[in-house]
């Protein structure tokens, strides 16, 4: 969780026991009014299901209500008349749409824009999984929450958002992280699927789970400033597997929570992935297999390069492939990525030995008491900038081998001070570059350095309530 | 898609660097490499000019790149390698003037 509550001590424990109460509250005004709209819904609006089934009998009848020649009801004719307009998409195209169940693999930035380009274009089905809740610092991209569900549901808030867009859609909530064991049961219930997820054994296992189950996989990535897009097991293309069969290194799979994005980018993708989507669907144009689009928002340039067919040699999809259900099942995809299926969860550095680290707490303690110290923030400097400990000092990890005789003269400088040696802290955002930092510099000349365990993060957490997390 | 012309990118592999070639002897030929993704902030470029002896392969422009930036070892085994925005098995034989394009996974979303 990255958003906290600001406050501290009992008034701290109060205000969240208010706000449990108002939360409470609210979830029963919202039940209420679900049951009021419910008695005054218009004609053909589909229910959103939670039983996690996606079959289209009951829609078709709603949808047929006052069936004209086109099959299409008089409402759908006027909700979709400009899809209907065009001479290649047309009648034909809005009914495969209006029989296509999708499943959206994640309602963050990517997952977005397609669920509700998939809910407003009128797709049959729309199911949309994710275990995750909303949070204040999502909302810059993923534009399908609101305020108000921050601290609930991503995919209750992303189905209110799609329902409110288009209440004629079969909407199923899937409250839950896809994952080996359940995906072969949600993803065959589907007949597409869009990878909008944000870590790298997802991925893969999306693919596989598609391969096995025969799905078309309209997969999108974005981070920092670049996106990628691609329709895999499609037509003969290749999937995943086929392309990266080796995953790379965890280090080379940045996230957005370390490395940031700029909220349009995967709003663009998701964009684009709601169209390969569409087009899948509708049988319409020439869908994005065996071609990688890429975009740099930087400097406002796509480009689309062929990538290689079906490898006969894939594990999962080649000639020989013997991946079966039951395989793909007991398959540890995290440890095959060497990275959670999580972009929250923090690798949790034990570089140090504990007497090489303290509290935020304990720091604090020393803060407090005057005990002469110098105090290095080893995040990168634009990390800094956002917010610091007052009266640290900034030395990027990667410049720590330069800055060593800087350090020295700030212990010299503080014991100068004070009459008494200065001990050495180093902090960092969550306290595994403090160690790597600690580690350098007790080789370095520096014996007594010490890290604060948990870095800015437990600082926020533990004592300084105002200190803002990012 | 390339609007800029092709001989604007930084150069590697140059006389600079090549000193003991003699440029009437051996013919050379120029690629030009674009970096995408994590390859960006391996190389800290987005694209260069490459001199290679003609006749070189996908896979001896690689070898040249690794020397040049050994941290693209990270990425070496998980990437996409276009030729002229085609997929090329590293065997292909380069022309003059062609770009060869580094392209690593992204998974964020």
């Amino acid at each position: 969780m990255d958003s906290k509550e600001i406050g501290s001590g009992s008034s701290g424990a109060d205000l969240l026991r208010e706000i449990e109460r108002l939360r409470s509250e609210k979830e029963e005004l919202e039940s209420r009014i679900h049951l009021l709209e419910a008695q005054i819904k218009p004609r053909g609006a589909a229910e959103k299901d939670k039983s996690g089934s996606c079959s289209l009998s009951s829609l078709s009848c709603s949808q047929m209500n006052g069936a004209t020649i086109s099959g299409l009801s008089p409402e759908m004719i006027h909700r979709y008349s400009r899809h209907l307009l065009l001479p290649d998409f047309g009648v034909e195209g809005q009914l495969k749409l209006s029989k296509s169940s999708i499943l959206v693999v994640g309602a963050g930035g990517l997952g977005s824009p397609v669920a509700m380009y998939l809910a407003a274009c009128g797709v049959g089905c729309l199911g949309i999984v994710d275990s995750d809740i909303v949070e204040l610092n999502n909302l810059h991209r993923q534009i399908i929450h609101t305020e108000a569900y921050v601290g609930q549901s991503k995919v209750k808030s992303a189905a209110f958002s799609c329902h409110a867009i288009n209440s004629s859609v079969k909407l199923v909530e899937h409250r839950e992280a896809l994952q080996a064991v359940n995906a072969l049961d949600i993803v065959s219930k589907y007949d597409i699927v869009v990878d909008a997820t944000d870590n790298l054994p997802s991925r893969y296992m999306i693919s596989d789970c598609c391969v096995l189950l025969d799905k078309p996989l309209v997969s999108g990535a974005a981070l920092g400033l670049e996106g990628q897009l691609t329709v895999y097991n499609y037509n003969g293309g290749p999937c995943y597997r086929c392309l990266f069969p080796t995953p790379p290194p965890s280090a080379a799979c940045q996230r957005c929570s370390d490395s940031g994005v700029l909220g349009v980018v995967p709003g663009v993708i998701g964009c684009l992935q709601a169209l390969e989507a569409i087009k899948v669907a509708s049988a319409v144009g020439e869908p994005l297999s065996g071609r990688m689009l890429l975009f740099d928002a930087l400097s406002s340039r796509t480009r689309t390069v062929k990538i290689r067919g079906r490898s006969p040699a894939c594990l999962i999809c080649g000639e020989n492939a013997a991946f079966t259900r039951e395989k793909f099942q007991s398959f540890d995809y995290e440890n095959f990525t060497q990275s959670p299926m999580s972009d929250k969860s923090s690798e949790k550095l034990n570089l140090i030995p504990e007497s090489s680290r303290i509290t935020g707490k304990e720091y604090n303690e020393i803060v407090n008491t005057g005990e002469p110290h110098v105090l290095v923030d080893v995040r990168p400097i634009h990390h800094f900038k956002i917010a610091a400990i007052p009266k640290s000092m900034n030395i990027p990890l990667s410049n720590l081998e330069d800055k060593l005789s800087t350090i020295d003269s700030a212990l010299k400088q503080a014991a100068q001070d004070s009459g008494k040696c200065a001990s050495l802290f180093v902090v960092c955002r969550r306290g595994n570059d403090s160690q790597r930092a600690v580690d350098y510099l007790s080789k370095n000349g520096f014996p007594s350095a010490k890290d604060i365990v948990g870095g800015l993060q437990s600082w926020s957490q533990d004592v300084d309530h105002t200190f803002p997390s990012y | 898609m390339t609007e800029e012309p092709k001989d604007t990118c930084d150069m590697i592999g140059s006389q600079k660097t090549n000193p003991s070639r003699d440029k009437d002897l051996a013919p050379y030929i120029k690629i030009k490499v674009l970096f995408f993704a994590r390859a960006r902030d391996l190389t800290g470029s987005t694209e260069l000019c490459l001199e290679m002896p003609d006749g070189s392969t996908a896979r001896d422009c690689m070898n040249k790149l690794l020397i040049e930036f050994p941290n693209l070892r990270e990425i070496y085994n998980s990437m996409v390698l276009a030729l002229n925005e085609e997929y090329a098995p590293e065997s292909t034989v380069l022309r003059n003037k062609d770009e060869l394009a580094i392209i690593p996974p992204i998974s964020g979303g």
